[in-house]
């Protein structure tokens, strides 16, 4: 009896998750335009969605600056948290509260400040400044994931490496980013995913001479239904259900992983 | 040793210099424009002015503020109210259905949050899903005007915010040392006595951290508003989206997010005390 309470909670919660994003899907293949009732399989939102020259433009700018940022701030991120883990320095503390305070901030704070920024340094609103505002939000995940790896791996394998003879670079380059591989993975495509769901940023920093994706989509269905949305939307659900996938893959080779720990 | 160090230090140093860059001084740069003068022209003028502070106050501005705190108590009351057995009872599964779980948890989680509140909008339309049930049900007769509601926008709050709830809980409940609820039961504690003093205390860490997820951002969320709401100014987000981007009056829209800032500091501030309790209470 407790059972099937609990399966039919846990049945109710996520139906509610996911009956609107299926009923978007379906509706991207309906032949009717307001998804009123299934008029048969189509399609043409898909083509009509393809023909819509600054939609896919808009697409175009947000993959764009999506995989920039996560490569950067896998990057910077990275080694944030290698000089972090092995070197203490004065400031460690505002370091670690700055990640922190940029980890909980609320998305609009973050974008007010870094507008705020960017227009009293003198940086025009368009890709650079969406990129260094998705750099910033993305940047503390990075920090957090890779340093949970290193938290996990043998320190003597650098003294042993060191004691051999290794260089600096030859540590990094044979043993630690091996070593990260999973972790850099999991948080580039944590980044990633991150970059293309943010709306709040990116209504605050972009400027009209580069459109993406979400004020596109924010300024198309203000006024109602468009199929053409539908069947865009459907792509990205698809894409975030291939990067959930591949990052539960990811995490899992980083539990097998076993003699260090 | 002492040779390996400097590449490290070179980098920390950028790192932490492009933090302060991006994270401390555009903080400091937005608490300082809000007590400058407005200007309609450059966003704001360099004269020292509490004159956003005194709007602030206004009837009509105050009032969009305590609307906006009610949307958010509510949405963090439901997320916990639904969150809180959903993380306790995934943290009882076995290992894999804890996994699948918490995947089918994420997948949503991971998909644009725009695009989720577009879905909804099509499931509460007129014409949409719901109403279509309900009719051919043949409990209501005429469909119901769901979108455009307060109803809408917290049903709407609640499905982006759930997660947010549901991960730290889980994150608290799972580390709960079952042996304890299986002592209280044993010493004859029933379900409510054992949930409300053995469970719920040592989950606080984890309901404080939700809260904080949840409740502020909430406030932000000015699309959901736009979208499932109306043209009407429901959330602080709208305001300070309204004087950012139309209005152009910066020191006013800095003002309002300096509000938001506090009350997150004051959540924070409440984090760190339950927490410190905790660990007192541990050491005796």
């Amino acid at each position: 009896m407790k059972g099937v309470c609990r399966l039919g909670f846990f049945l109710g919660i996520f139906a509610y998750l996911y009956l609107p994003i299926v009923i978007l899907v379906a509706n991207s293949f309906n032949a009717n335009r307001y998804g009123l009732q299934w008029d048969g399989f189509t399609l043409q939102w898909f083509l009509a969605m393809a023909g819509n020259a600054s939609l896919m433009e808009a697409a175009r700018h947000s993959l764009f600056v999506a995989v920039c940022a996560a490569t950067a701030a896998t990057l910077i991120g990275a080694l944030a948290a290698i000089g972090f883990s092995r070197y203490r320095f004065p400031g460690r503390r505002l370091f670690q509260g700055t990640l922190m305070t940029l980890m909980m901030a609320p998305d609009i704070i973050l974008a007010i400040s870094l507008l705020v920024l960017f227009v009293v340094v003198g940086i025009s609103l368009g890709f650079w400044s969406l990129l260094l505002a998705h750099i910033t939000f993305c940047l503390p995940f990075t920090v957090v994931t890779v340093s949970a790896r290193l938290q996990d791996f043998d320190p003597f394998l650098l003294d042993a490496a060191r004691d051999l003879g290794a260089s600096e670079l030859q540590i990094l380059g044979r043993i630690v980013l091996p070593l990260l591989r999973p972790a850099l993975l999991a948080s580039w495509l944590l980044c990633f995913t991150l970059s293309l769901d943010d709306v709040i940023v990116s209504s605050f920093v972009t400027g009209p001479s580069y459109d993406v994706l979400p004020l596109k989509i924010f300024s198309m269905v203000k006024v109602g239904v468009k199929p053409e949305v539908n069947a865009l939307a459907t792509i990205m659900v698809g894409l975030s259900l291939v990067l959930v996938l591949l990052s539960q893959l990811l995490l899992k080779e980083r539990e097998g992983y076993g003699p260090l720990r | 040793m002492k040779s390996s160090g400097r590449t490290e230090r070179l980098v920390t140093v950028l790192v932490s210099l492009w933090l302060v860059l991006f994270g401390v001084v555009p903080l400091l740069l937005l608490v300082a424009t809000s007590f400058f003068a407005q200007d309609p022209i450059d966003f704001f003028r360099l004269a020292p002015s509490l004159e956003s502070y005194r709007q602030l106050l206004d009837p009509g501005y105050l009032q969009v503020m305590r609307r906006s705190v009610q949307f958010a108590a509510l949405t963090t009351l439901l997320c916990l109210l639904i969150g809180y057995p959903f993380a306790w009872y995934t943290s009882r599964l076995s290992r894999p259905a804890r996994v699948l779980v918490l995947v089918l948890l994420m997948i949503p989680f991971w998909t644009n949050s725009l695009v989720r509140t577009y879905a909804i909008r099509m499931v509460l339309g007129s014409q949409g899903l719901l109403n279509q049930a309900l009719l051919a049900l043949g409990i209501i007769d005429s469909p119901l005007r769901l979108l455009y509601t307060d109803t809408a926008v917290v049903l709407g709050l609640f499905y982006l915010m759930l997660p947010f709830m549901i991960l730290p809980l889980y994150a608290c409940l799972e580390k709960l040392d079952y042996r304890l609820v299986e002592a209280a039961r044993d010493l004859g504690a029933g379900f409510l006595q054992t949930l409300l003093r053995i469970v719920w205390p040592l989950s606080l860490p984890g309901v404080y951290a939700g809260c904080i997820m949840v409740f502020v951002p909430t406030m932000g969320l000015f699309y959901v508003a736009t979208l499932l709401g109306g043209a009407r100014q429901l959330l602080v987000g709208n305001l300070i989206q309204q004087q950012f981007l139309n209005a152009r009056n910066w020191p006013l829209g800095s003002a309002t997010s300096v509000v938001l800032i506090l009350m997150m500091a004051l959540m924070l501030t409440g984090y760190w005390l339950v927490l410190r309790r905790l660990a007192g209470r541990r050491r005796q």
